[in-house]
């Protein structure tokens, strides 16, 4: 992925990319493994599927009779209900399956576990683990499509995907944006999955937070770092906010909370330093009045809900285009 | 005892200044003449091949045996056919079993065991502390009565300065090695691979290079102070090797240990067409490509003393979890003479002379082994090299009961045609052992 990232930096990919027809892998373990068509063609797919919610009956039958298995070693209350919604849409038989209920509990390994609910014949796997590549260990034994709902500090790709497509709904375009990403870099899934895509789509993409806090060879994945919170977001057309968690709020990374907002709380203030047409986003869930004034988050430059409506969506565009991109139907009308 | 008579090598012994076409004839377990056209006299002969190289048997410092606790991942008997097949006329084997070899009785065991096997010659090394825990010294002396060759907690550090000195000391009065595994504790956290570019990429938990090298500094200032002997384990940091160097030139007794992986992979293999394979998981990570130039350069200048494996079987069922589970180590003994030939050797970097310090002069001579010697009257261990054989690795085919190499499927030039302790052949590639 790094050569990559670092090809994608230098090579100014183009937004307007081509879409591609169809996915090359059967699996989506990450933005890692898809170009600028690819990226397209979900983006355009969203669209497609965004009007089906806007539809007195949000159902197609684009799935029906095939099995989706949501699997979640890690609590997830956004994530997993956003697939749930994405599958019943697409009228996929749906099973979600999370942690205290499995068998990890009492000492199966991993591929034992997905081998026995492989051995029930879903078609797809939605799978949120607690350690990097654990999909990607699957992968290579699973019939299943293995689509990674975020993988320990990893990627978490369909987020970085609904960011994008937030993001071009209200910019037309992804080329040319320079997007100031804020807090807990090091430990974040949804930078490096957002890295990853906006590089690749041509965005200028900005780092900031606690040195503490920032990855290893942070240019070399695509990044401009800095721990400068207005030089992330002076003239910036999107402020990302990335969760600061609790467990890394008494450790050696910062001395407080409160220390953490008046050096990188995103406040109304520091936004002005932002275009007049910046949108704020977040990847939930917010600790308002830890990385995000509680002013922003609720203000007119929000779009974090919106973020959660466009999940659904893009979502059902991975799905559909990971089952086959068979042509959508309508049910309803 | 039967006689033996090595005809016709090329026979390359650095600690006796010879190399050239030499027979050699063992008598009585011991090495009884080298000369050139030596008379059988009713000696059984062995016909060494052409372009086959007659050396003192290769020894590796840092093994885990794993006998006695976890005998599914590797026996004495196991691990000792292994290290014939790899070329290795003896191997030390680390104190972490389970229970911890902090104890005479344990390396009695350890010592039984493999004169059943009665392949390898087996060298114990002892823990440093009781269960290394790091609070009490264990009976040092005792267990160098009972067949100790030296100290380490290995997989832990020495874990405080303090128990380091009076370690060194006490190792030291017995004069004896003390083997570190330099790690800070708290730099290495919870991490499980290099810090660096790729593990920032995978998000993986990143162990820096100074983790290592910040105690590699304290052992070498312990080892001056107290004027004892350190060696430092599995190396793999280029600032550890900068300290090291450091100590060498103001005359500390210091010497260090690198195994093939971290002079011939990096970080990089993470990231790779199979991403996370837990095979290139070992502790000290597999480390950037500055950190393997500079392994291999200590190797060239001569700063690194020994070329050891730290073969650390596990069973693929441990391996085969998620990256972050799996446990730290890949088996070593059968792939270090093809990766030291082929990447070493055959690449220019170093001659046969010193491969054969690195491999077996050196070894026994920081830990004070007999062996690293084709002298007369020296007991007889002895491997042929065949420098020209292509070897395809194949986890699958390893002695070794366990499977987790890193380099499943690599073809590399150099072998081994046969392994002799003792004065008896316990491998050769023809008899197919």
């Amino acid at each position: 992925m790094t050569t990559k990232a670092i090809d994608r930096v230098s090579g100014a990919q183009s937004a307007e990319a081509v879409p591609a027809t169809a996915l090359r892998s059967r699996h989506l373990l990450g933005i890692a493994g898809l170009d600028a068509g690819e990226i397209t063609l979900i983006l355009d797919t969203t669209e497609a599927m965004k009007e089906i919610a806007a539809r007195p009956i949000k159902k197609v039958p684009t799935l029906r009779g095939r099995t989706v298995v949501n699997l979640f070693f890690e609590p997830s209350t956004r994530t997993r209900t956003s697939f749930e919604i994405a599958e019943k849409r697409l009228s996929a038989d749906t099973l979600s399956i999370a942690t205290a209920t499995s068998s990890v509990t009492k000492g199966e390994t991993l591929i034992d576990t997905v081998k026995n609910i492989e051995a029930m014949a879903p078609d797809m796997i939605v799978m949120r683990h607690a350690s990097s590549g654990a999909p990607h260990l699957l992968s290579r034994i699973c019939r299943s499509a293995i689509i990674n709902a975020g993988d320990g500090t990893h990627e978490h790709p369909t987020q970085a995907l609904l960011d994008a497509f937030t993001i071009r709904e209200h910019k037309g375009r992804l080329a040319g944006l320079k997007v100031a990403i804020v807090g807990d870099l090091l430990h974040s899934r949804v930078l490096r999955s957002n890295a990853l895509l906006l590089n690749t789509m041509g965005a200028e993409v900005w780092a900031c937070g606690p040195a503490t806090l920032m990855p290893a060879g942070v240019e070399q994945l695509g990044l401009r770092p800095t721990t400068v919170v207005e030089e992330a977001v002076r003239d910036a057309d999107v402020v990302m906010l990335l969760r600061i968690q609790h467990e890394r709020m008494h450790g050696h990374f910062f001395p407080s909370v409160r220390e953490y907002f008046a050096l990188f709380g995103m406040t109304r203030e520091r936004l002005t330093l932002a275009k007049p047409d910046v949108i704020v986003m977040h990847p939930g869930p917010m600790n308002r009045g830890v990385e995000i004034d509680s002013d922003v988050a609720d203000g007119p430059f929000s779009v974090i809900l919106e973020q959660v409506s466009n999940g659904v969506a893009v979502r059902m565009a991975v799905l559909y285009l990971l089952a086959g991109g068979a042509q959508v139907h309508d049910e309803g009308s | 005892m039967r006689k033996l008579l090595l005809k016709g090598g090329r026979v390359i012994d650095p600690a006796n200044g010879r190399d050239g076409m030499f027979d050699v004839l063992v008598d009585g377990g011991v090495i009884a003449r080298v000369g050139r056209d030596l008379p059988a006299e009713g000696a059984e002969v062995f016909e060494v091949g052409r372009g086959l190289i007659v050396v003192p048997g290769l020894i590796d410092i840092h093994v885990h045996l794993r006998e006695p606790g976890q005998e599914h991942k590797e026996t004495i008997a196991s691990g000792t056919a292994s290290a014939v097949a790899g070329g290795f006329t003896a191997v030390a084997c680390m104190p972490n079993t389970e229970p911890i070899n902090d104890h005479a009785g344990i390396t009695q065991f350890i010592l039984k065991k493999a004169a059943e096997a009665n392949l390898a010659r087996v060298y114990p090394i002892g823990a440093v502390s009781i269960g290394s825990k790091g609070d009490q010294l264990s009976e040092l002396g005792e267990q160098k009565s009972a067949g100790c060759v030296a100290f380490s907690d290995d997989g832990r550090p020495v874990a405080t300065a303090l128990l380091m000195r009076r370690a060194l000391e006490y190792a030291g009065m017995l004069g004896m090695p003390v083997i570190d595994h330099c790690e800070d504790p708290s730099l290495k956290g919870d991490g499980v691979a290099h810090e660096g570019l790729h593990a920032s990429a995978l998000g993986l938990r990143g162990i820096p290079g100074v983790a290592e090298s910040i105690m590699v500094e304290r052992d070498v200032s312990l080892a001056e102070l107290t004027g004892a002997h350190v060696h430092v384990a599995h190396m793999s940091a280029r600032q550890s090797l900068r300290a090291v160097r450091d100590g060498k030139e103001r005359g500390v007794k210091v010497t260090c240990e690198v195994a093939p992986h971290h002079f011939t992979l990096t970080d990089e293999a993470l990231d790779g067409a199979v991403k996370y394979d837990t095979n290139f998981k070992m502790n000290p990570p597999l480390r950037e490509t500055l950190d393997r130039d500079a392994m291999l350069e200590g190797i060239v200048d001569g700063s690194v003393d020994v070329i050891a494996t730290d073969h650390a079987p596990h069973h693929a069922d441990e391996k085969m979890v998620e990256f972050d589970r799996a446990p730290f180590g890949i088996v070593g003994l059968e792939t270090a003479v093809p990766i030291t030939f082929d990447r070493l050797v055959h690449s220019g970097k170093i001659t046969l002379g010193r491969m054969i310090e690195l491999l077996s002069v050196n070894p026994a001579r920081v830990l004070g082994l007999p062996g690293g010697s084709l002298g007369e009257g020296v007991p007889a261990d002895i491997t042929v090299l065949a420098p020209d054989r292509m070897v395809t690795v194949s986890a699958g085919a390893l002695r070794s009961k366990s499977r987790n190499t890193p380099f499943d499927g690599w073809q590399l030039r150099g072998g081994v045609a046969a392994t002799i302790v003792a004065g008896r052949v316990v491998y050769s590639e023809e008899g197919g052992r």
